[in-house]
């Protein structure tokens, strides 16, 4: 399959429009300057993921995505940047002076990653299908409900753990200052 | 559609996340990068999810499971900013050297 | 039941289940030992948990093999091959066994030490308190248990060996636990020193069973004896070797003098010691090798000289028990003079009646030196010319105090009664006339002197100091429960009527031929029964009536024979003044000469080599050699540890770009290569 079949097809017109998107904002997304401008460029690079979802036919995850992440992650890291009194508007001094290093090390990881997928699956088509979300949340809470249940578990532990982290305790900063 | 064009999309999302992980000094900026390597993973994860036609769902189950693991972390990952904030008044990473004593 | 197979017959018996855990008898208490050593005093109790615990394990599991004995009766034996080296020259095959024994004889032993030591041991809790070395008193006296378990259970003559040197060293530290005071360690070396005497007959003994059957194990050993394998002289020259040891550990005649001296450890230990561990341990041993004592070839030697050394001690030590005013040294003496009828009765082929008598004997002498511990606690001596008139003043004390007597006594129809009878009867019925006499007269000596130690201590008046009060129940309880065991045992084997101890004891892989009463023996008993009750009307009217008053030990002090007595036939001095003291001298001067001349001169002369060799090593070696080299290596390690220190920036992104480097190049490397 050339690229000339490939671009024949009319989903991949949507794909490549998502993906350009996505990219574009995913660049941006680690080299703004400007703190709140990162946080809504995550938002258009999930949303464009959430898109790429629904277009694989998964549209629970898709909906999960724009609830969860867009909806609440997000208001979570605009909360941390106004709480941490982040430089809010342009900052120079947003990044490390070397760069290189990191952009050579972060081609190096695509470079691999890439190439090992495009080399193991080369035009493999993907089947068109539709995953319906009853069919989902009965394997959910069927075969999968012992995970289920030890990510419930996480994620209390998590909600415990980010109270007592953030309380503002005598001793629970002194810990910090031990920890940090 | 092919595979390999969600999975190449994903790997270049995963290495922008490792680039803004290596060189942002703001914590909330690194923790930014990790949910963008993260969402290359869930995207990952439903590509070959669909690849497979699986009838158990295996891809999109793990992608839920990733996106909440995403929260949980996300969730610590602030509070403990929060933390090292108030500790140092400063939550740049660069200014953590303490693992050189 | 099992008495259908015929007497002296072999039989093949079968295990179970409970026989083939049973190897965890020994091994819970020696375990609990070792964990009372070294986490006993960071536990609530100090240990005394831990300790309890085993014995606990042991007296129920002794408690449920005795009940399924009695059911189907068991005859197991197990071996586990510790070490195997194969063939050694000059030695010939090398393999170390470790196994256990549940039969008959073994069953009675685990459930005593076990029952018996329980109570000892929940007593000694109250007894201890507050000594200094208490967690160590507690894993010293678990180990007592434990060893004497490793003996009781041992099928090979090895293993036995190993249990009763642990017995020896168990008791020796026990005996010396108060260190402090010289004497007791003088009385923890004469303990030790006397049985390592008889044990060199005992390791002779074994060694001559060994050469003879080929092999350590009992069972080898006796079939070689019956077969013929081993010459008849040669048997009993090792009959009479085991003998000798067994008489140490079970102070016979004239190697009991450690006994009462033994008397320096506390309490607890001395009431186990006379009980159920330690001197049972020679009868015992004779009961286990008793194929071989009987054994036509050898019976007819050996037989008379059992007898004799068991009646001398029965009523040489009984006499020595009348004039003893400590209350423990009575109970010593009287504790040798049961023994001797133990062995008299097994000397005279009465395998039942002597074990009978061990069995109860275990239970109204541990009741009694328990009880007198209570006693010396409340008045903190253990002179009886220190005390009188307790009664009111520790009434559960006095009531088993009593009980234990009468059973000690032989009163009907406590437990003694009718072992005692039944050592009596058999030797009645084997024509060992002579024999029978003394033993009915040190039946009387028996109750004389116990007759005696009650009236001094609880009746008339109270002569110490102080207000003696009643032990706390911890020490209490334990009185009692020994004391149903001191009133009911006896029935458990009344002839005519039932004789299931007789079923369980001759339920072996090996049945001994003996003689066994079939009905009760109405004269014998009788009189001795009569005999005991003068003995105690002797001693009411000797010490009762004025017990209070010098007067009434003035009157029993018989001119000739008191001093006699007093010293103990001057047996002691003798062997201080005859034996110790000569050889110690001339050792002493031997090993003093060769250290001045022979081991001085090797020293010396090893000292100036090592300089000499020294010298060298420095100059040559140690300058030139290794310091260059280990100035080297350091050199560059600190340059190499100078380059290395820049990359240790501490900033954690050059930390995590490098291992993201890292991985990316060994996922690169995997892809291509793989």
């Amino acid at each position: 399959m050339d690229f000339v079949d490939w671009i024949e097809q009319p989903q991949n017109w949507v794909f490549a429009a998502i993906a350009a998107v996505m990219l574009v904002a995913a660049f941006r997304v680690v080299t703004s300057k400007n703190v709140v401008h990162a946080v809504l460029f995550l938002v258009a690079t999930l949303a464009g993921s959430a898109a790429l979802f629904l277009l694989l036919g998964a549209e629970f995850v898709a909906w999960t995505v724009v609830l969860v992440y867009i909806g609440a992650v997000v208001v979570l890291f605009l909360m941390g940047i106004m709480i941490t009194r982040a430089p809010i508007g342009a900052d120079v001094e947003l990044d490390h002076a070397r760069r290189w290093p990191a952009a050579m090390v972060a081609f190096a990881v695509f470079g691999v990653l890439a190439g090992a997928s495009v080399a193991s699956f080369e035009n493999l088509e993907l089947v068109g299908r539709v995953e319906r979300t009853g069919d989902l949340g009965t394997t959910l809470f069927d075969r999968f409900v012992i995970p289920f249940e030890v990510v419930s578990f996480l994620l209390l532990a998590a909600l415990i753990g980010g109270i007592v982290l953030a309380r503002r305790d005598v001793d629970v900063s002194e810990d910090a200052e031990v920890s940090g | 559609m092919i595979v390999s064009q969600f999975l190449v999309l994903s790997a270049a999302l995963f290495a922008l996340g490792v680039y803004g992980l290596l060189v942002r000094r703001n914590a909330v900026l690194v923790l930014l990068s990790i949910e963008l390597m993260l969402s290359a993973v869930t995207i990952n994860l439903v590509a070959f999810g669909a690849f497979h036609d699986d009838p158990l769902f295996t891809g999109s189950v793990f992608a839920l499971f990733v996106i909440t693991v995403a929260a949980a972390e996300v969730g610590i990952g602030i509070a403990i900013v929060l933390m090292i904030f108030r500790a140092r008044r400063s939550a740049n990473v660069d200014e953590l050297d303490l693992m050189k004593w | 039941m099992f008495l259908a197979a015929e007497e002296g017959e072999k039989v093949e018996l079968v295990g179970g289940f409970l026989a083939e855990w049973a190897w965890l008898i020994p091994v819970v208490p020696l375990v609990a030992a070792a964990a009372i050593v070294f986490f006993g005093k960071r536990l609530p109790y100090k240990g005394w948990e831990l300790a309890v615990g085993a014995l606990g394990f042991v007296a129920v599991y002794g408690t449920a093999l005795l009940i399924g004995h009695a059911m189907t009766p068991m005859g197991f034996e197990d071996h586990v091959t510790l070490v195997d080296a194969g063939t050694v020259p000059g030695l010939g095959d090398l393999v170390l066994e470790w196994g256990w024994t549940v039969d008959g004889l073994s069953i009675m032993m685990y459930f005593l030490v076990g029952v018996v030591g329980f109570f000892v041991f929940t007593y000694a809790k109250g007894y201890m308190e507050g000594d200094v070395r208490f967690t160590w008193f507690f894993a010293a006296f678990t180990l007592f248990a434990g060893t004497m378990l490793v003996l009781v259970s041992a099928p090979n003559m090895i293993q036995l060996i190993v249990g009763w040197e642990g017995v020896g060293l168990s008791s020796y530290l026990l005996i010396g636990h108060y260190w402090e005071d010289m004497e007791n360690v003088w009385a923890g070396n004469k303990a030790f020193i006397t049985n390592k005497i008889a044990d060199i007959g005992l390791f002779l003994g074994v060694i001559v069973f060994a050469i003879g059957a080929g092999s350590f194990r009992f069972l080898d050993v006796f079939e070689a004896v019956e077969s013929g394998a081993i010459s008849s002289g040669f048997a009993v020259a090792g009959a009479l070797l085991i003998f000798l040891g067994a008489m140490g550990k079970s102070g016979q005649f004239p190697l009991h003098v450690w006994l009462p001296d033994a008397m320096a450890g506390p309490t607890p230990v001395s009431s186990l010691m006379h009980a159920a561990t330690m001197v049972t341990a020679g009868v015992y041993l004779i009961a286990r090798m008793f194929p071989v004592f009987d054994a036509p070839a050898v019976a007819g030697d050996i037989r008379w000289l059992l007898i004799t050394i068991g009646v001398i001690t029965l009523f040489a030590t009984g006499l020595i028990a009348l004039v003893q005013d400590d209350i423990k040294k009575v109970l010593a003496y009287s504790t040798l003079s049961q023994l001797g009828y133990m062995t008299a009765a097994v000397g005279a082929g009465a395998y039942t009646a002597g074990l009978f008598h061990l069995f109860t004997h275990a239970f109204f002498k541990a009741l009694l030196f328990l009880a007198a511990g209570s006693v010396i606690h409340a008045v903190h001596s253990n002179n009886m010319s220190d005390m009188g008139g307790l009664r009111s003043a520790m009434p559960h004390t006095f009531r088993t105090f009593v009980i234990g007597s009468l059973a000690l006594a032989g009163i009907l129809p406590f437990a003694g009664f009718w072992s005692k009878d039944e050592i009596l009867a058999t030797l009645n019925h084997d024509g060992y006339t002579a024999a029978l006499v003394v033993a009915t007269a040190g039946a009387f000596v028996t109750a004389f002197y116990m007759g005696r130690a009650v009236f001094l201590t609880f009746f008339g008046e109270y002569r110490g100091q102080g207000q003696p009060h009643e032990s706390p129940p911890i020490m209490t309880v334990p009185l009692y429960g020994l004391a149903a065991g001191a009133v009911f045992f006896g029935f458990l084997n009344v002839p005519g009527l039932y004789t299931g101890f007789t079923d369980w004891v001759t339920a072996r892989v090996f049945v001994p031929q003996e003689y066994h009463p079939e009905s009760i023996d109405f004269v014998v008993g009788g009189i001795g029964l009569l005999v005991a009750l003068a003995g105690i009307a002797a001693a009411y009217v000797l010490f009762f009536r004025d017990a209070e008053s010098q007067a009434a030990r003035d009157r029993f002090s018989i001119p000739v024979l008191y001093p006699i007595l007093e010293n103990k036939y001057f047996i002691d001095d003798f062997y201080m003044k005859g034996i110790i003291n000569p050889t110690r001298l001339q050792i002493a001067a031997a090993v003093n000469w060769s250290n001045d001349r022979i081991i001085d001169f090797a020293v010396n002369a090893a000292g100036v080599a090592t300089r000499v060799a020294a010298r060298f090593v420095y100059d040559i070696l140690d300058q030139l050699g290794i310091d260059f080299g280990i100035n080297a290596a350091g050199a560059v390690t600190g340059e190499a540890g100078g380059a290395l220190r820049l990359t240790q920036t501490g900033k954690v992104q050059q930390y995590a770009a490098v291992v993201v480097a890292g991985a990316v190049l060994l996922a690169a490397g995997f892809i291509i290569f793989a």
